[in-house]
C-alpha cells in the first residue's frame, strides 16, 4: 500500500503546485484588470467598474471583469491561417506558456510555514514548490530563455512580416538584456554566496540590509535589464503595437492568443519577483518579519504578505512607468544594451567582488560596523561615478533632429537641383 | 511646401543639459505627472446613472422643438425656411390656410426625421419667428424608423417638456402684434439650465 501511495513530500509540492498555478492563473487575469485600471486612472478616466456579479445588477467595481474577458477570448473562433507552419504554430504559445510557468518551480513565494509535524515531510516547510533546488537561479534564468523561443516561434511559424519582425526584434533584445541581467544577478549571488532565492532572501533578512541598498548600481541594471526582458514598456518593441500591429502574436487568436498574453503578464510577475527577492529584500521588512527561519503561523503569513505586497508595488511600478516613458528606438534599446547597462553592470561586479573580498580583511581593522559602512560606501560612490559617466558621455544619446539637407541659405540652388533631379 | 521654402523658420532642438543628460531627473518629474494623473479626478460620465452636463443648453444642438406662442398656437407659419436651408432634407411640411386672423399660413402637419438630421442648427437659424429650435436633450433613442420620424405634436410636446429650463432665444417674436411681449413664464426663467 505504502508503494503505491506518494510520498509526503510529493503530496507537498503537488499542493504546491496548485496553489501556485491556481494563484497565478488567477493573479495575471486580475493583473490585466489592474492594468486596464491604471491605464485609465492614468489617463483621467474611470476604468472598466461595470461587470460584477452575473445576473445580477451587483457591480463590484469591476471585479468580474476578468471573467468576462477569459470567456469571451476563450469563446472567440481559434483562427489558423492557412500559410502558417501548423506544427509551430500550435507548439509555440503551449511552449512560451509552459516555460513561464515552470520558472515558478525555483521561485519562492513566501517564507517556511511552522512546523506542521506530518511524518515524512521535513520541518519547516518552504514556500518553494523544489525546496532544494541548488541552481534555483540558473533554472529562473534558463527558463526564461526558453520563453524567448515560444515568442521567436510564434513569430516564425506566423509567416507574417509584422510577426516574424516581432520575432527577430524579440530575439535580440533579450539576447542583449541578458547580460545585464545576468550582471546584476551575479553581484547578489556573490554577495549572498548561493544561487537558492530563498538563501538570497535569507541572507538579506539576516544583514538587514537589501541588496538595492548594498548595491544601487546592480539593482539598477537588473531593474533596467528585467523590463526589457519582461518586453514591458519602454521597451516592448517586440510588439510595438503602432509599427508591428500585434507583433509576434499578430496571426493568432482565440485561446492561443490568450495563452501568449497570460505568459507575458507572468513575465511581468517574474521580473517582479526576482526584483523583490533579490534586491529588496523578499519577505523581509525591518521591525515586523524577523529573521530567522523559526516562525509561528502569523509570522509566516506576515512574512508572504510583505512578500506580496512588495510584488505588487513593483508590479504597479512596471505599469506606472508604461504611461511615463516612451518606446524606445532599437538602436536606442541597443545602445543602452552594450554602451550602458554591460559596463554599469561590470562595474557593479567588480565592486562587490573587493567589497567582498575585503570584507573579513576591514572588519579586522575597523570594526564590524565600520566595515559596513564601508561596504555600503563603496558601492554608492560607484553608483554615483557610473551615473555621472553614463550622464556625461551619453554613449546612448542619438541626435533625434532631422536631418536637413537643404539650408535656408542656399535656397534658390536646393531648389534647382530638387527640379533637375525630379 | 517645399523644405527649401524661405518662409519656413527651422528651429533647432536644445542641446541637452547635465539633468537631462543624467536621465533621472526628467524620469522622476514624468513619473511624477503619471502618479499625479492617477489621482487626479476623473472626467468619465458614467451616462445611464449620471447626465453629461451641457455647457450652454441654450446653444446646444439636441432634439428639435416646435414652439408655441403665449396662446399656446403652433408658433410656426409654414414659411418652408428651414426645409429650404436644412442641408439633410430631413423637414417635411404641408401648409395649410391659418384659421388664426394674425397669419397667413400655418402648419397642417410638421414632421421631423431625426434619424436624418444632422443637428446643424441650420433650421433654427434659418426660421424668421423663431418657431423651430433645437434644446439640450441628447439622449435621442427609438425602436423603430417609424418613431423617430417626429410629427408636430411630438415636437410641440418637446417643447412643453423643455419650456422651463430652456426658454426661447427670443421672446419679442413670440405670438402676433396682440402678444409681441412673452409671457411671464418665459422671461422669468431665463439662464436656468438644468
Amino acid at each position: 500500500m505504502n508503494a503505491v501511495l506518494p510520498s509526503p513530500t510529493t503530496i507537498a509540492a503537488l499542493v504546491k503546485i496548485g496553489l501556485l498555478v491556481g494563484g497565478l492563473m488567477t493573479a495575471a487575469a486580475y493583473l490585466v484588470l489592474l492594468e486596464r485600471w491604471i491605464a485609465a486612472w492614468v489617463q483621467d478616466r474611470k476604468g472598466p467598474n461595470r461587470v460584477g456579479i452575473p445576473l445580477t445588477k451587483i457591480k463590484l467595481f469591476g471585479l468580474g471583469q476578468p471573467l468576462a474577458d477569459g470567456l469571451k477570448i476563450i469563446l472567440k473562433e481559434d483562427f489558423t491561417p492557412s500559410h502558417v507552419d501548423r506544427v509551430l504554430y500550435n507548439a509555440a504559445p503551449l511552449l512560451i506558456l509552459a516555460a513561464s510557468l515552470a520558472i515558478f518551480a525555483a521561485i519562492p513565494f513566501g517564507s517556511v510555514l511552522p512546523p506542521l509535524g506530518i511524518p515524512g515531510l521535513p520541518d519547516p516547510v518552504p514556500f518553494l514548490v523544489a525546496p532544494g533546488l541548488d541552481v534555483g537561479v540558473l533554472w529562473v534564468f534558463a527558463l526564461s530563455s526558453i520563453a524567448v523561443y515560444g515568442v521567436l516561434l510564434g513569430g516564425w511559424a506566423s509567416n507574417n512580416k509584422y510577426g516574424f519582425l516581432g520575432g527577430v526584434r524579440s530575439s535580440a533584445q533579450l539576447v542583449a538584456y541578458e547580460i545585464p541581467l545576468g550582471l546584476g544577478l551575479l553581484g547578489v549571488v556573490l554577495a549572498a554566496g548561493s544561487l537558492k532565492l530563498d538563501r538570497i532572501m535569507e541572507a538579506q533578512a539576516e544583514s538587514g540590509v537589501w541588496y538595492a541598498f548594498a548595491q544601487p548600481l546592480g539593482f539598477i541594471v537588473f531593474l533596467v535589464a528585467s523590463f526589457a526582458e519582461a518586453a514591458r514598456l519602454p521597451f516592448d518593441l517586440p510588439e510595438a503595437e503602432q509599427e508591428l500591429v500585434g507583433g509576434y502574436h499578430t496571426e493568432y487568436s482565440g485561446i492561443r492568443l490568450l495563452l501568449f498574453l497570460v505568459a507575458e503578464f507572468l513575465h511581468m510577475i517574474t521580473a517582479a519577483f526576482l526584483i523583490v527577492i533579490m534586491f529588496l529584500g523578499g519577505w523581509h521588512l525591518w521591525g515586523i518579519t524577523g529573521s530567522g527561519q523559526e516562525v509561528t503561523w502569523i509570522g509566516a503569513l506576515l512574512r508572504f504578505g510583505v512578500l506580496s505586497a512588495k510584488i505588487l508595488g513593483v508590479i504597479v511600478f512596471f505599469m506606472l512607468v508604461r504611461w511615463s516613458w516612451p518606446r524606445f528606438r532599437f538602436d536606442q534599446l541597443m545602445n543602452l544594451a552594450w554602451k550602458v547597462m554591460l559596463p554599469l553592470g561590470l562595474a557593479n561586479l567588480v565592486t562587490v567582488a573587493v567589497v567582498e573580498e575585503y570584507r573579513p580583511w576591514l572588519a579586522e581593522r575597523l570594526g564590524p560596523a565600520g566595515a559596513g559602512w564601508v561596504a555600503l560606501g563603496l558601492p554608492w560612490g560607484m553608483f554615483f561615478i557610473g551615473w555621472l559617466m553614463a550622464g556625461l558621455l551619453t554613449p546612448s544619446g542619438t541626435d533625434n533632429r532631422p536631418i536637413r539637407t537643404h539650408g535656408p541659405l542656399d535656397a534658390e540652388h536646393a531648389l534647382d537641383t530638387d527640379l533637375v533631379e525630379a | 511646401m517645399k523644405p527649401t521654402d524661405p518662409a519656413i523658420v527651422w528651429l533647432e532642438e536644445k542641446p541637452l543639459g547635465l539633468a537631462e543628460r543624467l536621465y533621472l531627473p526628467l524620469f522622476v518629474q514624468g513619473l511624477t505627472t503619471t502618479a499625479r494623473h492617477l489621482v487626479s479626478p476623473k472626467v468619465t460620465v458614467s451616462f445611464p446613472e449620471e447626465r453629461p452636463r451641457v455647457g450652454n443648453p441654450l446653444i446646444y444642438r439636441g432634439v428639435h422643438r416646435l414652439n408655441k406662442d403665449a396662446q399656446g398656437r403652433v408658433q410656426c407659419v409654414a414659411c418652408f425656411l428651414c426645409a429650404t436651408a436644412c442641408p439633410a432634407h430631413c423637414i417635411d411640411i404641408v401648409a395649410a390656410e391659418s384659421p388664426w386672423p394674425d397669419r397667413e399660413k400655418y402648419p397642417e402637419s410638421f414632421q421631423i426625421d431625426e434619424l436624418r438630421c444632422i443637428f446643424c442648427g441650420m433650421c433654427e437659424e434659418a426660421c424668421p419667428v423663431d418657431a423651430i429650435e433645437l434644446t439640450s436633450l441628447l439622449d435621442l433613442t427609438g425602436r423603430s424608423r417609424e418613431e423617430m420620424i417626429f410629427d408636430k405634436e411630438k415636437l410641440l410636446s418637446v417643447y412643453d417638456m423643455t419650456k422651463d429650463a430652456e426658454p426661447m432665444s427670443s421672446a419679442g417674436l413670440s405670438g402676433g402684434s396682440a402678444h409681441a411681449h412673452a409671457g411671464p413664464q418665459v422671461s422669468g426663467s431665463q439662464g436656468g439650465a438644468p
